[in-house]
């Protein structure tokens, strides 16, 4: 990307970036601004306008509103997606590299095709099942479909760098009398950490911004998740538009610090979608 | 997507001939679960989706029988047919204004310089944010007593500032928040791709006496090419199946000017409790999803499209 044709300053590239700017930061300045104001002091001086006197109001209030409870449930969907989709997909991802079994190599064409189902379009024989299976309104009932529908894509990504692990290594180990259980934990899990970090933060981030399964499966107050609490304090707000703000805001904390200090892995576990 | 199969199959096959020590190959209880859960919760929901079309179930005790009543009132409802139209609007609206927007700013970010490097970690902001998040910061910001858009609206036209109250303002919102969340995300996959053009092919346009523009047109786009089909497929199939962001910015209105047919088979479902009705429009959203993507699948090859993305 060097060379003459680059070095004059590209102005058509310099507009519409800036154009691009202002379009992304102006709502989040905006959300922030909002959410440390009070409501009459966004009302006296209007929507753009930064707080004439911070106040942290809005934070009691969203806590008020149960939202330790709402990302303690995210929380634990989070962690247990994750696990989850590791504990299946790690050995499925082995099995399809290193197994000889026609009925291996067939599970993962099967797998490929799921690539192709859209998650929301069976939304009802998924509701059918899990309340069949007496796991309406538990947390259950939002990681067990998230996880299944996850398995594709990251069995189609591990397998893929398992791929890169060299067959001598696995002759030393055979030389070394190890069986395939101990390949697995002590040659494949070292050499794909960073493929498993990966898929961990693209399932993770997913898990963490659910809205389609927590809506139809969870009703009760205390197993509600981050979006759809979000979604209550729209009613329980009302007009009160900074207290809405906070709400949203808070929600993305977490993975706001995670980008901060994480940025590389957070953006090759985004990206790592892209191969899809 | 399973061409490559084969010829890996072949090499391990080779490899292990001639040698003695048989070496420990996993079997199939390393794939089983795997395979049983995803059959359970992906596999056979596409199975029962068709069959519960054919019932009537309210989502208590079990689905009856109902014939091919769901089929006749779906191909007899202008609501779904409005929803077609509106999805495939939507679709192309989304294709038109990311496409070039991601791709713009994907070159331009795939450039080394620090400040491009610090502009581009802002830009993708919008990404830390669920659809959810977003859907309701601007169903705040478009509020026309309170929000942006009573300041933003009459620039726009919309003198009261009301723009979500008209199908034209509603259906444009929603083509701008879906946009603003998504096109960091194709911004990124054109970014990595954008850096992995050789260097040495602009080196010798530029000996050729190539300029800037010709550069982009010649090099960059038909380099990129796999890479505009990945990030369409994904802009395309998503259209057909986004719902949260018009459930919680338009929730569908004003009218039925937003409804698209995800939106529709939730309202059937989960609000009129008809799930067999709602299973036959899902039961159309499956078949146009799958068909569209494997369609795709097979007319651009898309087992090369993964390696646009390899080395991020």
């Amino acid at each position: 990307m060097t060379g003459a044709a680059r070095s004059r300053p590209n102005l058509l590239a310099g507009a519409l970036t800036a154009a691009w700017l202002v379009v992304v930061a102006v709502p989040i300045l905006a959300m922030i601004s909002w959410s440390l104001q009070s409501q009459q002091d966004l009302l006296d001086h209007g929507p753009l306008a930064p707080p004439t006197d911070v106040t942290f109001e809005n934070f009691a209030a969203v806590f008020d509103m149960g939202f330790a409870g709402y990302m303690g449930n995210t929380l634990m969907v989070t962690a247990a997606v994750i696990v989850l989709t590791l504990l299946l997909s790690i050995p499925a991802a082995y099995a399809v590299v290193r197994s000889r079994s026609l009925l291996a190599s067939a599970s993962f064409r099967v797998f490929l095709l799921g690539l192709a189902i859209p998650a929301q379009a069976v939304i009802i024989p998924v509701y059918l099942i899990i309340t069949k299976m007496g796991l309406n309104d538990t947390l259950a009932a939002v990681v067990l479909p998230t996880v299944a529908f996850n398995l594709p894509l990251v069995v189609l990504i591990l397998s893929g760098s398992l791929r890169d692990i060299s067959g001598e290594l696995y002759d030393a180990m055979t030389v070394d009398g190890a069986g395939s259980l101990r390949m697995m934990l002590s040659l494949v899990l070292p050499l794909s950490r960073g493929s498993i970090t990966t898929v961990s933060v693209f399932v993770g981030l997913g898990a963490w911004n659910s809205f389609i399964f927590p809506l139809i499966f969870l009703h009760s107050p205390d197993k509600k998740v981050l979006t759809l609490g979000l979604q209550s304090f729209r009613q329980e707000f009302g007009i009160n538009l900074p207290g809405m703000m906070m709400g949203v805001l808070l929600s993305a904390l977490p993975i706001f610090v995670l980008y901060l200090f994480a940025r590389r892995w957070l953006v090759a576990g985004l990206a790592g979608v892209g191969g899809k | 997507m399973t061409a490559d199969l084969p010829p890996a199959a072949a090499r391990r096959t080779r490899r292990a001939t001639g040698r003695a020590a048989a070496i420990p190959r996993p079997n199939l209880l390393y794939i089983l679960p795997a395979a049983v859960f995803f059959g359970f919760f992906a596999l056979l929901p596409l199975v029962l989706v068709v069959a519960l079309s054919f019932t009537t179930w309210t989502g208590i005790g079990d689905p009856e029988p109902a014939g091919t009543a769901n089929w006749e009132r779906l191909f007899d409802d202008d609501k779904v047919f409005a929803a077609g139209r509106t999805t495939l609007l939507l679709t192309v609206l989304s294709w038109t204004t990311q496409t070039p927007l991601a791709l713009l700013i994907g070159v331009w970010a795939a450039g080394r310089q620090r400040n491009r490097a610090v502009l581009s970690a802002i830009f993708f902001l919008p990404l830390l944010l669920s659809s959810a998040a977003i859907a309701l910061m601007f169903h705040r910001f478009l509020d026309p007593n309170f929000g942006l858009a009573a300041d933003l609206g009459p620039v726009f036209g919309f003198d009261d500032g009301n723009i979500i109250g008209t199908r034209g303002g509603a259906l444009a919102a929603i083509v701008f928040v879906v946009g603003w969340q998504f096109v960091p995300f194709h911004t990124l996959i054109y970014q990595a791709a954008a850096r992995n053009i050789p260097a040495v092919l602009y080196d010798a346009a530029t000996i050729d006496g190539a300029g800037r523009v010709q550069a982009f047109w010649r090099i960059t786009l038909p380099q990129l090419r796999n890479t505009i089909v990945t990030s369409s497929t994904l802009i395309i199939v998503g259209s057909l199946t986004f719902f949260e962001t018009i459930l919680l910015l338009t929730n569908g209105g004003p009218g039925i000017s937003t409804h698209v047919l995800p939106f529709l088979m939730y309202r059937a479902g989960f609000e009129n409790y008809e799930f067999g009705y709602a299973a036959t429009i899902a039961t159309l959203l499956v078949v146009a999803g799958t068909t569209l993507s494997l369609l795709i699948v097979r007319f651009s090859g898309f087992a090369k499209m993964r390696s646009t993305l390899e080395g991020l």
